[in-house]
């Protein structure tokens, strides 16, 4: 499936700011489940833009805007080839031993509550895998999707505990549990291609979990799916922190506000039949 | 156990390096070593030397317990402990630098590779980066307890942020106007070259292409940390600029300081921030103490930070228990200091034993700190020890446990006389491109509570001045 995206972020901020630093994870690479067939970085305002690769093998853009700005927009576009390879990310960059993936870190610790629930639901089950998707069911059932329950800095124990979030919870929370069942987990960053709508005002985020003989594997706790040729991958990391589309800081500025929007179409026929 | 005290040694002889100060304390009026108990609470009060204390319900900064009497090692005692010291600190840094390059330890089966990778300590963004001139641990402080007249062991290794050097260095001084007589007595090494020695070490490990007169700051989280004081002493004596995050800003991957004068181009960061707090953009968002983009600038190699981001995983329990082998395997040495023998509870062997003897052993956090989180078998509640048992229960690999050493005792001076308390020694090594030095000297901790064996000052334990003293050179008088 051919797939065009088009990303803009914008930061308006309510006094000008004097500099600006942003980093920018908005970049997909390829693997052996998309293709990059081109991609542009667009800022709109004089800055430096820097390509590097961060510590979990991403590309990383960090930005630089110096002159006075009282908003700052950035604007991805270009187009991904996609193949179904039943939830599995083979053929990526990875920077690690998957035994790094099982560490805790503040936003994926688990407490007893998501100890209890993981167990229950995955324990007994036979495989890995089998475990695995019985623990992204039963976490797709217990929660509510609400988008103003929980904020960028939710941890997966309090959204869990609220039984309310947003895909980066239901991600968080899914880690969290995979970790408990011993299986190496991260947060992925990236795109879904929806059906009912092309405009979105979020990226979207799932996890992937580790399975000897398989590799890492998909799950997508928020819609109970293992990712297909209707997701694009831009980036991973053991949490939220270090996945995050941008983070950025600056010097004077005031109060801000972010506005997202995201366009996700198929560009060619088999997608409207993939599309159900 | 025997005690082994380390003025009166295990059978109540006086030891030779405590000889002058036995005699001293037996002719000395008792009001007088009162009257300097004053003195010393005076002095230190003036000087404002204070700890804030976590979690204390009165929250208040409170001056540390001083003891007047110096803890004494012999010169022979120290040289055997300095090259223990020297060996392990530069074991530490070959250690960090393969973990975070090459990462043969792990390959060679030296340390498992989950303790590393799963350490909190452990830093992906240096995974690959190196730092300039390969330091990592350019500051250490190593704990050091002794059990008898000849074993010295290592308790924990501190290669994050230690603290302390301001006290060994503030309790010297006021020891000097207090007791001018004994140190005319005494031939007692200088520790204050240590401002200098810590200067050299810093200008030493400036990135290559940084002018040969480079500019160094300290970097503090600000007046509300525990350790302020000792950050805004140490930048007085090194004559550095004393900078909080918002002091400094980066701009093309270089970190600049705003001065009066306009931006100044830094080269070198004497960081006491936790590696979590340093930058935004890579490490916690919320933090509003480090620089944004110095990570950036730390990676194109046009500043060094030290210690090293990343040197955490040293500071860990669980890493500590490998020492030994880590030494072997980097320098192909056997290790000169003692480690504690440690049962590491992610073991199922380790873990039955320690639960069947909680009430004997230590028990420690891996990646605890200052005396939080531990239990200490033979002195807890009956209550603490099943709490302990439910959390090494839940989380084994969380946990080490030691049998709890006969710590060796010191004499100090209290309003009923002279009575022996357990101490410990924090001995401050410093490692630069110029090589690896040890000031003769340390901070010698004080369980200030009869029998205690925690010597914290966040638990409060209390200081002491520590002399390392000639052998041959104490001659009666």
């Amino acid at each position: 499936m051919r797939i065009k995206i088009r990303h803009r972020t914008t930061y308006r901020y309510d006094q000008p700011a004097k500099s600006t630093i942003q980093h920018l994870r908005l970049t997909p690479r390829n693997h052996d489940g998309q293709h990059v067939s081109h991609w542009r970085i667009d800022v709109d305002r004089d800055c430096r833009l820097r390509a590097a690769e961060d510590a979990y093998g991403n590309i990383l853009h960090r930005l630089t805007a110096e002159e006075l700005h009282d908003s700052i927009s950035t604007l991805v576009e270009g187009e991904v080839t996609t193949f179904d390879t039943a939830g599995v990310a083979s053929g990526a960059v990875e920077r690690f031993p998957t035994v790094f993936y099982l560490r805790e870190t503040s936003l994926t610790a688990a407490d007893e509550n998501i100890r209890d629930f993981v167990l229950a639901c995955a324990g007994s089950r036979q495989s890995l895998l089998d475990r695995l998707h019985g623990w992204m069911g039963s976490l797709h059932d217990g929660m509510i999707f609400d988008p103003d329950a929980t904020h960028a800095a939710t941890t997966a124990t309090g959204a869990f505990a609220l039984r309310k979030g947003v895909c980066q919870d239901f991600a968080h929370i899914f880690i969290s549990g995979a970790r408990i069942l011993g299986v190496p987990a991260r947060y992925v960053s990236g795109y879904y291609l929806r059906s009912d709508t092309h405009e979105q005002v979020a990226g979207h985020a799932w996890a992937e979990a580790y399975i000897e003989d398989l590799g890492w594997v998909g799950f997508d706790p928020a819609h109970r799916l293992c990712p297909d040729e209707r997701y694009v991958r831009l980036a991973v990391a053991p949490d939220y922190t270090g996945a995050a589309p941008i983070r950025g800081a600056r010097i004077g500025g005031g109060r801000e506000e972010m506005d997202v929007a995201i366009s996700i179409t198929a560009t060619d026929s088999h997608a409207s039949q993939s599309n159900q | 156990m025997i005690q082994f005290d380390e003025m009166s040694g295990s059978s109540g002889a006086t030891r030779l390096p405590y000889r002058e100060l036995s005699k001293w304390l037996s002719v000395t009026d008792p009001k007088l070593l009162a009257a300097r108990r004053e003195q010393a609470e005076l002095l230190f009060r003036r000087i404002g030397i204070t700890f804030a204390v976590y979690g204390a319900q009165e929250a208040a900064e409170r001056l540390i317990p001083f003891d007047i009497l110096p803890r004494i090692l012999s010169r022979s005692e120290w040289t055997r402990l300095e090259r223990g010291l020297v060996q392990r600190v530069t074991a530490l840094n070959l250690f960090l630098k393969d973990i975070y390059g090459a990462g043969e330890a792990i390959r060679a089966g030296v340390i498992p590779g989950d303790l590393v990778y799963r350490n909190p300590g452990y830093c992906p963004e240096m995974a690959g980066r190196g730092t300039p001139h390969d330091i990592f641990v350019h500051i250490a402080g190593v704990d050091i307890v002794r059990t008898d007249d000849e074993d010295f062991y290592v308790l924990e290794d501190n290669a994050r942020t230690p603290s302390g050097v301001s006290y060994m260095l503030e309790n010297r001084e006021v020891m000097m106007r207090l007791f001018p007589e004994l140190f005319a007595q005494h031939r007692v090494a200088p520790i204050d070259d240590y401002p200098n020695e810590l200067l050299a070490t810093l200008r030493s490990v400036a990135p290559p292409r940084a002018p040969g007169d480079p500019v160094i700051v300290l970097l503090t989280p600000g007046q509300y940390n525990s350790a302020f004081y000792e950050h805004s002493f140490l930048a007085d004596k090194l004559g550095v600029e004393l900078v909080e995050g918002r002091d400094l800003f980066v701009r093309d991957d270089v970190v600049y300081m705003r001065t009066t004068e306009g931006p100044q181009r830094v080269d070198v960061i004497y960081r006491r921030i936790d590696d979590d707090f340093l930058d935004p953009l890579t490490f916690r968002p919320d933090s509003a103490l480090g620089v944004p983009g110095l990570m950036g600038a730390y990676h194109a190699g046009n500043v060094t930070l030290a210690n090293a981001v990343g040197a955490g995983v040293a500071d860990d329990k669980a890493t500590y228990t490998y020492m030994p082998d880590i030494i072997r395997f980097f320098l192909g040495e056997e290790p000169l200091l003692k480690n504690v023998p440690t049962y590491r509870c992610r073991e199922p062997e380790a873990l039955a034993y320690v639960l069947d003897h909680l009430s004997e052993l230590v028990v420690k956090e891996v990646n605890g700190s200052g005396g939080y989180g531990m239990l200490v078998g033979p002195h807890a509640s009956r209550a603490d020890i099943e709490t302990f048992r439910a959390k090494l229960k839940a989380n084994p690999d969380h946990f080490i446990a030691q049998p709890t050493l006969a710590l060796s005792t010191c004499p100090i001076s209290i309003s009923e006389g002279i009575a022996p308390r357990h101490v410990d020694l924090r001995p401050f090594v410093l490692q630069g491109a110029n090589g690896v030095r040890v000031v003769p000297g340390g901070l010698t901790r004080v369980a200030m509570t009869e029998n205690s064996l925690v010597v914290n000052s966040s638990q409060g334990g209390g200081t002491k001045d520590t002399w390392i003293v000639d052998d041959t050179l104490s001659t009666d008088s």
